[in-house]
């Protein structure tokens, strides 16, 4: 197992309140679980690992921290077991205001609702691409072989890079969103090889542009100046980063719900008009993706004191799961009708992709649905979930008719 | 019946682009380039619209869509 270093050397957790550590095996198996435990005793816990790190549970906490911009900086948005000795900025995630609008600015046209519908015929004939392959199989693997690779096809053509390279884009990213927690090495050198990859690209454009996001950030101008270099490269790493393991999280956590759900699948084959509403809260209950800030100055929030240097774990998806702020907050319920979670942020910086995974996700949904109405967890495999920033499953199979 | 003229707004210093709205009422917003929403028009929302004004007030995630002038209980 290529995680088990990571995890199998810790301590184990005893005291989730004074002690906690999302990379513990129990918050890999159930972290829902974790953070109802805490909202109700300890709703800001704290942690002496990874330099010092809280963990707020609470919705009002989570979005408290998200607007406070001030007192907590993006600058650092993983927590990781050492301080990165290098900075490495990938804007808008990594800039605070006032720098962050103008950088963000330069993203946000071409992921507009109307910009994304284009899209859309292209998602459509990449999930069929990937269901004509192992539908005469009677099973698969939907983790590996479907959800994976619907948001690296789309994003590579938004980008204009080789579809082909995605199983490269797949190991940076586990390099250094899961294996690069604990391992500097790994996380440095994945970090180089993107850069590289995408200086090549940029100078494949000198004199030559195309209409994709590469040429985008190399043409953009901020108050007539192009972007430094290297914010334009660490821009292009983070759209690449930041679009496929969460949108595979997010399809494959969808996909596992309808497989066990089946009275849920079916209901959206009958009345497909509970589409936007499912997917909604599928965003909701099994939002893939926690980001963090660095505490710049000693503060308090709602009363509870933080303290200058340390770390915050920002969990949306725990935020999500607040009864005080979302009814039933623990059921999955496809046909929500009011739902104002938190799944791609709070604040200045909501999720520049939320349209585009949206639509993949539904795409993806909709074309499974249609193609295999029936299907459920194969009972003879192990599912398996992702550990640390993003979370959603990296092995899902599933047995259906063969067809 | 009183005749009730509702109106939407969206406070664009709170509006983040989420689109929730727009999803949930495209008669009553619009979204500028950047994919951040304002109201169509002055924002009196048409009668047969009121529910779709309040389903996009509820959902929009920073609290940004305002509604004045609904029915006095
Ligand atoms: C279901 C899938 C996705 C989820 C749940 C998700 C979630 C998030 C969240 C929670 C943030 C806020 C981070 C913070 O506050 O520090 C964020 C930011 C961001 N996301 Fe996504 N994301 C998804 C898909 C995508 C896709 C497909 C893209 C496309 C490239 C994308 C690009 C970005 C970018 C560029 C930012 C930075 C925005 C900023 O800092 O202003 N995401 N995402
Ligand atoms: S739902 Fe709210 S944040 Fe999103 S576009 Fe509409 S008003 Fe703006």
């Amino acid at each position: 197992m290529t995680d088990a270093h990571s995890t199998s050397s810790r301590p184990p957790v005893r005291d989730w309140a004074n002690d906690w550590d999302h990379l513990d095996p129990r918050w890999q198996a159930d972290p829902y679980a974790i953070w109802d435990e805490l909202r109700a005793s300890c709703p800001v816990a704290h942690t002496d690992r990874f330099l010092g790190a809280y963990l707020p549970t609470r919705y009002a906490d989570v979005k408290a921290i998200a607007y406070d911009t001030a007192h907590f900086s993006s600058r650092r948005v993983i927590v990781r077991e050492h301080r990165p000795e290098q900075a490495s900025p990938a804007p808008p995630i990594t800039s605070d205001p006032p720098r962050h609008k103008a950088l963000k600015q330069v993203l946000l046209p071409p992921f507009t609702p109307d910009e994304i519908a284009r899209i859309e015929p292209k998602a459509r004939r990449i999930c069929n691409q990937l269901i004509d392959d192992f539908i005469a199989d009677g099973g698969c693997d939907a983790a590996q072989r479907y959800s994976r690779h619907i948001p690296v096809r789309v994003i590579a053509a938004m980008l204009g890079v080789p579809e082909e390279d995605g199983d490269l884009y797949i190991r940076w990213i586990h390099e250094i969103l899961e294996l690069g927690i604990t391992d500097d090495d790994l996380l440095w050198k994945a970090v180089g090889e993107m850069t590289a990859y995408f200086s090549a690209e940029i100078d494949k454009r000198r004199g030559a542009p195309r209409y994709d996001l590469i040429t985008r950030v190399m043409e953009a101008r901020i108050d007539g100046e192009p972007i430094r270099d290297d914010l334009a490269l660490g821009m292009l790493r983070l759209l690449l980063i930041a679009g496929i393991d969460t949108t595979w999280s997010a399809i494959g956590a969808s996909l596992w719900h309808l497989a066990r759900t089946p009275s849920d699948a079916q209901r959206l084959i009958t009345e497909p008009e509970l589409m936007p509403t499912a997917i909604e809260e599928f965003l909701r209950a099994y939002a893939p993706v926690t980001m963090a800030r660095e505490v710049m100055e000693d503060t308090e929030v709602n009363g509870c004191p933080f303290k200058a240097g340390q770390m915050v774990l920002l969990s949306f998806p725990a935020a999500n799961r607040d009864p005080a702020m979302f009814a039933r907050a623990d059921e999955v319920l496809i046909d929500r009708k009011i739902n104002p979670h938190a799944a791609f942020g709070l604040g200045i910086h909501r999720c520049v992709g939320s349209n585009l995974a949206r639509m993949e996700m539904t795409v993806a949904i909709e074309e499974w649905l249609r193609r295999i109405p029936e299907f459920r967890p194969d009972p003879g495999l192990p599912i398996t979930w992702s550990e640390g920033t993003v979370r959603g499953p990296r092995s899902l199979p599933l047995i259906f008719a063969a067809a | 019946m009183p005749e009730s003229t509702r109106k939407i707004h969206v406070n664009p210093d709170k509006c983040q682009g989420h689109n929730r709205c727009k999803a949930l009422a495209p008669e009553l917003f619009e979204l500028d380039e950047f994919g951040n929403a304002r109201e169509v028009g002055d924002g009196t929302v048409p009668r047969g619209l009121e529910k779709k004004a309040a389903l996009a007030r509820a959902n929009c995630p920073e609290f940004a869509v305002e509604l004045a002038g609904e029915d006095r209980r």
